[in-house]
């Protein structure tokens, strides 16, 4: 199948002016986006992650031609984004999780209204877009109430609807989980993929929460200063970042650090210990081990965040941080 | 043409939706739109406190200086409700919140030009436009069916090179984010300026607004012509036509400023 998305050693580079003194300016080129190539074919839901600062935000910008590049090639759709905007517009569903488009004074209906006729979507194609958003984005107790009485998770919700009314091929999602209580997460995810099994729509999201992914995408795309540094399966990427998980145990009393094989004691506080295990391994044989071995109480095991799989992953590709990532950010957001 | 009905069209949309968001505030609508009244007619206020020491400025007196100033102030009244908010880009593009406008298929100068729509901006106008309908009863022009025709294409011309200046503003605050107070100078600090006769100027700044600028043709040049006074900087009767024109050329050149804002937006970010 042809891809859908297209880019070809794609590059974008701001000029950065920054303040070093009084009326001094010190210029200086940052490589947002240096060189990425890859191809996503209809019907995929990937998952695009990195550490802030890395060019996420500035790719998806690029795709939804807000951003003009400043190399490479890139079409979305067969449309060149940045020289046909308002025409890939249609196609195309964005949202940016800290930024609604939500009308906040206004019943939320209101903005479904505008985006029916700013989008000139048929009214049948409307109708029926939108009793499918409501019935499982369970919009229908909201459509009334005004924007600003929503919850985070609930605005949430009504922005994705807002995003697919009009039928979008693609579907950017700038981390749509951040800041949602676990229940609002999961309806997200449900219905996202839903979306994406049922209609075919090709989803690309960015995210920092690990669940997100392996939940929703067969496949990852991890990059940092500009460049992709990992394009395959989840599971790869918890090889190639050795990653590891944490098993927190609650023994009766303060006891010295637990010794066992296939683990290591991190923390110890009282007696409460953090033992670290790769996160390929299973962790029902060392429970049972320690259970054994030691008056055992509580355990919880906590995955790996995606920023520790990430760092991991670099720093065993041989990649140190060369700048500190949040400067980076400033610069390109 | 097509992008020109394309962005009437959204603007319809946005400002109507921003109306009926002032509507959920109703107390605060009524009273911001007074305030607006209010504050604005200080302006008017302060020429009265001049004319209560003297009976002529520059050579003009009140029932004439009223004509200047209702022509200025309804003119960029109209401007200010249509696109004033244009002013505030710069928060836009500084939050980040403009890349949800470029995302929608639609014209981003129609989507901003709406943006924050506020009827309360009538209170101008309708202050602007009770001095000017003063000013008619008390001035001595002699009318004709040409003088009666310039008055509409006065205000309209007025608006659009108004108009013109908060778009090509708007432009510049996608280079320098924090330039509304350089753009208040010239929209706010241009009407005001406007309200009083050019004759209390020097000519450097008269030649500055006529030529550079060209406020001058919102109300001074075809207003000395309707009063049957000289024009500013001895211009020949028939410029007191040309604010049309004018106010074509401004909006053209505003256009292509917006442009190559947006362009530079699109290429550098923030």
């Amino acid at each position: 199948m042809d891809p859908f998305i297209e880019l070809d050693r794609v590059e974008k580079v701001f000029d950065v002016r920054r303040k070093t003194g009084f009326l001094k300016r010190e210029r200086r080129q940052v490589r947002a986006v240096d060189g990425i190539s890859f191809t996503v074919a209809p019907g995929e839901m990937v998952g695009y992650i990195g550490p802030n600062g890395a060019g996420k935000s500035t790719t998806i910008k690029m795709l939804t031609g807000i951003l003009t590049p400043s190399g490479g090639r890139l079409r979305v759709a067969g449309i060149d984004p940045s020289r046909e905007r308002t025409r890939l517009a249609h196609r195309i569903g964005v949202v940016f999780g800290q930024r609604t488009t939500l009308w906040w004074d206004l019943p939320l209906i209101d903005s479904y209204k505008l985006m029916h006729r700013m989008y000139r979507i048929p009214d049948a194609r409307y109708r029926e877009n939108l009793d499918r958003c409501v019935e499982l984005l369970e919009l229908a107790d909201l459509l009334d109430v005004p924007v600003r009485q929503l919850s985070l998770g609930q605005r949430m919700r009504g922005d994705i609807a807002a995003a697919l009314l009009h039928d979008p091929e693609v579907l950017y999602l700038d981390e749509p989980t951040i800041g949602l209580d676990v229940m609002s997460k999961a309806k997200v995810r449900g219905f996202l993929r839903e979306l994406n099994s049922e209609r075919g729509t090709t989803v690309l999201l960015t995210t920092h929460d690990l669940q997100d992914i392996e939940q929703l995408c067969s496949r990852v795309m991890v990059i940092d200063h500009g460049r992709m540094m990992y394009d395959g399966p989840l599971t790869g990427l918890h090889e190639v970042g050795e990653s590891e998980r944490t098993l927190v145990v609650d023994l009766e009393r303060e006891l010295g650090p637990i010794e066992i094989p296939d683990a290591r004691v991190v923390k110890v506080e009282g007696p409460r210990q953090w033992l670290a295990f790769p996160a390929s391994g299973s962790a029902a044989p060392l429970v049972a081990r320690i259970a054994a071995e030691y008056p055992l109480v509580d355990l919880s095991v906590r995955e790996p965040d995606i920023e520790a799989v990430i760092a991991k992953m670099l720093h065993s590709l041989g990649d140190s941080p060369k700048s500190p990532p949040e400067q980076a950010e400033e610069a390109v957001s | 043409m097509g992008g020109v009905v394309d962005g009437l069209r959204t603007y319809r949309m946005i400002a109507a939706m921003w109306m009926r968001s002032t509507m959920a505030y109703r107390t605060s609508f009524v009273m911001t739109t007074f305030a607006n009244f209010a504050v604005t007619a200080l302006d008017f206020v302060a020429i009265l406190l001049m004319f209560s020491r003297v009976d002529e400025l520059g050579g003009w007196p009140l029932s004439e200086v009223a004509f200047l100033y209702g022509l200025s102030c309804v003119s960029f009244g109209l401007a200010d409700l249509a696109i004033g908010s244009m002013e505030r880009l710069g928060q836009r593009v500084r939050d980040g919140t403009l890349d949800t406008l470029l995302v929608r298929p639609a014209p981003v100068l129609a989507q901003v030009a709406a943006d924050r729509f506020g009827l309360r901006r009538l209170g101008r106008v309708t202050q602007g436009a009770l001095v000017l309908g003063y000013a008619l009863l008390s001035v001595d022009i002699g009318w004709t069916p040409v003088k009666v025709a310039l008055m509409p294409v006065i205000l309209l011309s007025g608006a659009g090179i108004f108009c013109a200046v908060f778009v090509a503003g708007a432009a510049f605050q996608f280079v320098a984010q924090d330039a509304s107070e350089v753009q208040n100078a010239f929209t706010y600090g241009g009407t005001t300026l406007l309200q009083y006769p050019p004759t209390v100027f020097g000519q450097e700044l008269v030649r500055g607004v006529t030529f550079v600028l060209p406020l001058a043709f919102v109300n001074w040049v075809p207003a000395a012509y309707l009063l049957g006074r000289p024009l500013p900087l001895g211009m020949p009767r028939w410029t007191a036509f040309v604010s049309p024109l004018v106010a074509v050329a401004c909006c053209a050149l505003a256009g292509l400023a917006w442009r190559v804002g947006l362009r530079s937006y699109r290429s550098t970010g923030s």
